[in-house]
C-alpha cells in the first residue's frame, strides 16, 4: 500500500530515484549532525548550569568532542559476555538504531523547494498516516531495548530492559493519546498536511493540554532525565546496555539521541507549526517559502532539545512507582477527558454551533469537574496533612525516645584549664618552654 | 510471663519542665506549587549566566595554600652537608610505608652529614605516599620537609620512586657538595644552634629551590618554615 498511499498526499510520489537518494542522505546527515551537536550542546549547557564550562578541548570551543568520542568508541575493544544470546545480542542495537532513523522519514523540514531543477517537498516521504509511522518506529525501538536486556545474559541489563520496556510502553499510551486531539483538529494524520493546517494557529495554543502531556510523555518515552530509570546507575548499573561495548554501544547512544531529536521534531511538527516561521518573522512574506523554513524548523528543534537538557539539569530522577503513577493515573485520564472535550466541541461545531458556544458548553462542565476533583484532592491532602501534624504533635509531646542532655547543661571545665587559670597554683615554669 | 517491651507511649518524659526539645516548625513545602516549579527551573537557567569556577589548570597555574603538602625535600646545612642522619624515623612514621632509608657511617675522609651517621639510600615512593606529613613531624633534624609541588604524575611506576638525588635540595651559594669535613664547627652540636643555622633563616626555604629539575608551579614554602 505504501506507494499508492504515498501518492494520496499531494506533493509526494513520482520523484526520480536519484532525488529520493539525495533526500535520504540529507536526512541521514541531518540526524547524525544533530546527534553530534546535541551531545556537545547538552554537555555544554548542563556544564553551564553547574558553573562548569563543559568540553572545551577538541575543536573550537570543544564542538568536536562528540565526534572524537564517537570515533574512539567505534575503534574500542568489543567485549561480548559468554552467556550472551549471540544473534539477538547482535540484532538488538540494530533494532534500536534503525527505527530511530526511520521515524525521521516523515518529518517535514520545509515546503516545496526547487532541487536540481525539480520541484520537491523538503521531506523524504509522507503517508496519509504519517504520524503513525513515527509512533510505530518508536514502538519498534522498544524491541531493541528489551531484546538487548534479554540477550546480554546478565541480570542488571535484564532488569533495566524490562523496566525500560514497561516505561516506554506506558508512556507511549499517553503520547499516542496526545496525538488524537491534533488529528481531530487537523483532520489528517499526514505530517505535511498537519503543518499546512497550522498556517493560522499553532496547535500548541488551542491544544495546550495535549502539548504539555506530549512533552511530558516523550521525556519518558526517550528514557531521558528525570525519567531515565532504565539507566539508574545506583540501581541498575547502566541499564539495558550495561553489557554492550564499542560500536554496539555507540548505536544505542546514537538511537537515544536520535529519538530525542525525533520527538523534538515531531513536537515541532504537530504543535509548533512545523517549519513555519514564528510570529514576528512570519510577517515577512518570504519567511515560509524556499529554504528558510529549514532554519525555523532547526531553531525550534534545538529549543526543544534545550528543554530536554534543562529538565536534566534541574530535576532529580523519579522513583519508579511515582513515575508509573504519573503516567497511568495522571497523564492518561487527563488526556482522555481532554480528547472527549475536543471531540465534543468538534461535533457541536460541525452541527453549526458558533465556536464560542461550543467551547463554553464543553469547557464549563469540564472545568467544573476539574474544580470538584481538585478541591476533593486538596481536601484529602489537607486532611492528611492535619492528621500528620496531629501525629507529629503527639509524638513531640512524648519527648524523644533517646536520652538528651538538658537544655541548660553546664559542661565543667577541664582540669587543665582550671589549673591554667588559677594563678596561685601555678608551679614554677622553668624548662617548660625550652623548645621554642 | 515475661514483661512485654515498653512501648513508646509508656515512657514518661523525664525532662525537667521548660526543657522540652524544641522542634523546628515545619516549613511550608514550595515544591508542589507552580511558584516552586518556576523557582527550580529559574535557578538552573540563571546559573548558566553566572561565573564558572573551572580553572584552566595546565595552562593557568594557581598557587597552592602556603602549607600545601607537596613533594618532599631533603634539606642541607648552610655548609652543604646533609641534614639527614639516616635515623629512619620518617620511614617508621610513614603510615603508607612509602619511605625507604638505609643509613651508613660517616668517616673522617668521607663525611656527608655532621655527626655519626648519614642517609646513604633515601627513597620515597610517590605511588604510596599519602602526603600526610607524619614523616616531617618525625624528622629530628628538620632534614625532611615538604614543598608545594604537586605535579607528580608519570607514566611508569619506576620513576615515581624518587631517589635521594632527586629529593636532595640543590646547593645554594656558599654551600659545598659533600663529602667534605664539617665547616661550621668541630662538633656536630655546632650545627644545631641558632648561629650556624642563621643563613638558612633568610630568603626562600630550600624546598623552593626546584630540586629534581621539576617545574615549580607556585612559590614553595617549607612546612613549618622559618621565614616571615
Amino acid at each position: 500500500m505504501s506507494l499508492a498511499a504515498a501518492q494520496d498526499v499531494p506533493g509526494f510520489g513520482g520523484e526520480p530515484v536519484w532525488l529520493v537518494i539525495i533526500k535520504v542522505i540529507m536526512v541521514f546527515a541531518f540526524l547524525v549532525v544533530m546527534v553530534l551537536f546535541s551531545i556537545v550542546f547538552e554537555r555544554k549547557v548542563v556544564g553551564r548550569m553547574q558553573n562548569r564550562i563543559g568540553p572545551n578541548r577538541t575543536g573550537p570551543w570543544g564542538t568536536l568532542q562528540s565526534l572524537a568520542d564517537g570515533m574512539k568508541l567505534a575503534f574500542k575493544e568489543e567485549v561480548i559476555p559468554l552467556l550472551a544470546d549471540k544473534p539477538v545480542y547482535f540484532l538488538a542495537p540494530v533494532l534500536s538504531a534503525v527505527p530511530a532513523f526511520l521515524a525521521f522519514s516523515v518529518i517535514p523540514f520545509g515546503p516545496q523547494v526547487s532541487m536540481f531543477g525539480h520541484q520537491t517537498m523538503l521531506q523524504l516521504t509522507d503517508l496519509p498516516v504519517g504520524v503513525l509511522v513515527v509512533f510505530a518506529c518508536s514502538s519498534l525501538g522498544v524491541y531493541g531495548v528489551v531484546l538487548s536486556g534479554w540477550a546480554s545474559g546478565s541480570t542488571y541489563p535484564l532488569l533495566g530492559g524490562l523496566r525500560s520496556a514497561a516505561q516506554m510502553i506506558s508512556y507511549e499510551v499517553a503520547m499516542g493519546l496526545s496525538f488524537v486531539a491534533v488529528f481531530l483538529f487537523a483532520g489528517t494524520m499526514s505530517t505535511s498536511q498537519i503543518v499546512f493546517e497550522q498556517r493560522h494557529t499553532w496547535y500548541a495554543l488551542p491544544l495546550i493540554v495535549s502539548f504539555i502531556i506530549y512533552a511530558v510523555a516523550v521525556v519518558g518515552e526517550t528514557n531521558r532525565a528525570p525519567f531515565d530509570l532504565p539507566e539508574a546507575e545506583s540501581e541498575l548499573v547502566g541499564g539495558f546496555h550495561t553489557e554492550y561495548s564499542s560500536f554496539k554501544f555507540a548505536m544505542f547512544f546514537l538511537a537515544e539521541y536520535i529519538n530525542m531529536v525525533t520527538v523534538s521534531a515531531l513536537a515541532t511538527t504537530l504543535f509548533l507549526g512545523g517549519w513555519r516561521a514564528p510570529w514576528p518573522i512570519s510577517l515577512w512574506d518570504g519567511a515560509n517559502s524556499g529554504w528558510w523554513p529549514v532554519l525555523w524548523f532547526v531553531i525550534k528543534v534545538v529549543l526543544l532539545i534545550f528543554v530536554f537538557v534543562w529538565l536534566r539539569g534541574t530535576l532529580p530522577r523519579m522513583r519508579y512507582d511515582q513515575f508509573m503513577q504519573l503516567g497511568w493515573k495522571t497523564l492518561i485520564p487527563i488526556n482522555l477527558v481532554w480528547i472527549l472535550a475536543v471531540s465534543s466541541m468538534h461535533v457541536l461545531r460541525d452541527r453549526g454551533w458558533p465556536t464560542w458556544k461550543a467551547a463554553a458548553i464543553v469547557l464549563v462542565p469540564v472545568l467544573l469537574v476539574i474544580l470538584v476533583v481538585l478541591s476533593a484532592l486538596e481536601g484529602a491532602s489537607a486532611r492528611r496533612r492535619a492528621a500528620q501534624a496531629a501525629e507529629d504533635e503527639a509524638e513531640a509531646r512524648l519527648g524523644p525516645a533517646f536520652p538528651v542532655p538538658p537544655m541548660d547543661l553546664r559542661v565543667p571545665r577541664t582540669p587543665m584549664l582550671v589549673r591554667a587559670s588559677a594563678p596561685a597554683s601555678v608551679p614554677d615554669q622553668k624548662g617548660s618552654d625550652a623548645d621554642g | 510471663m515475661a514483661e512485654p517491651p515498653a512501648r513508646r507511649a509508656d515512657r514518661a518524659p523525664v525532662l525537667p519542665p521548660g526543657h522540652e526539645p524544641v522542634r523546628p516548625a515545619p516549613t511550608p513545602d514550595p515544591t508542589g506549587s507552580p511558584v516552586g516549579f518556576a523557582k527550580g527551573f529559574g535557578l538552573t537557567f540563571g546559573q548558566m549566566f553566572k561565573k564558572v569556577y573551572t580553572q584552566q589548570y595546565p595552562f593557568d597555574f594557581y598557587p597552592t595554600a602556603p602549607r600545601y603538602h607537596g613533594r618532599h625535600v631533603l634539606n642541607r646545612h648552610p655548609d652543604g652537608l646533609e641534614k639527614c642522619v639516616g635515623c629512619e624515623l620518617c620511614a617508621w612514621a610513614c603510615p603508607a610505608d612509602a619511605i625507604y632509608v638505609e643509613g651508613a657511617d660517616n668517616t673522617e675522609s668521607e663525611r656527608y652529614s655532621p655527626g655519626e651517621r648519614y642517609g646513604k639510600v633515601y627513597q620515597i615512593n610517590y605511588l604510596r605516599c599519602i602526603f600526610c606529613g607524619l614523616c616531617i613531624e618525625a624528622c629530628p633534624t628538620r632534614s625532611l620537609t615538604m614543598s608545594n609541588e604537586y605535579e607528580l604524575a608519570l607514566d611508569n611506576r619506576q620513576d615515581l620512586i624518587y631517589t635521594k638525588e632527586q629529593l636532595m635540595a640543590p646547593l645554594l651559594p656558599g654551600m659545598e657538595a659533600p663529602p667534605h669535613p664539617m665547616r661550621l664547627g668541630d662538633n656536630e652540636k655546632d650545627y644545631y644552634v641558632v648561629k650556624t643555622q642563621a643563613p638558612l633563616m633568610k630568603g626562600a626555604p630550600q624546598s623552593a629551590a626546584n630540586a629534581g629539575a621539576k617545574p615549580v608551579s607556585a612559590p614553595a614554602i617549607e612546612v613549618g618554615g622559618h621565614h616571615g
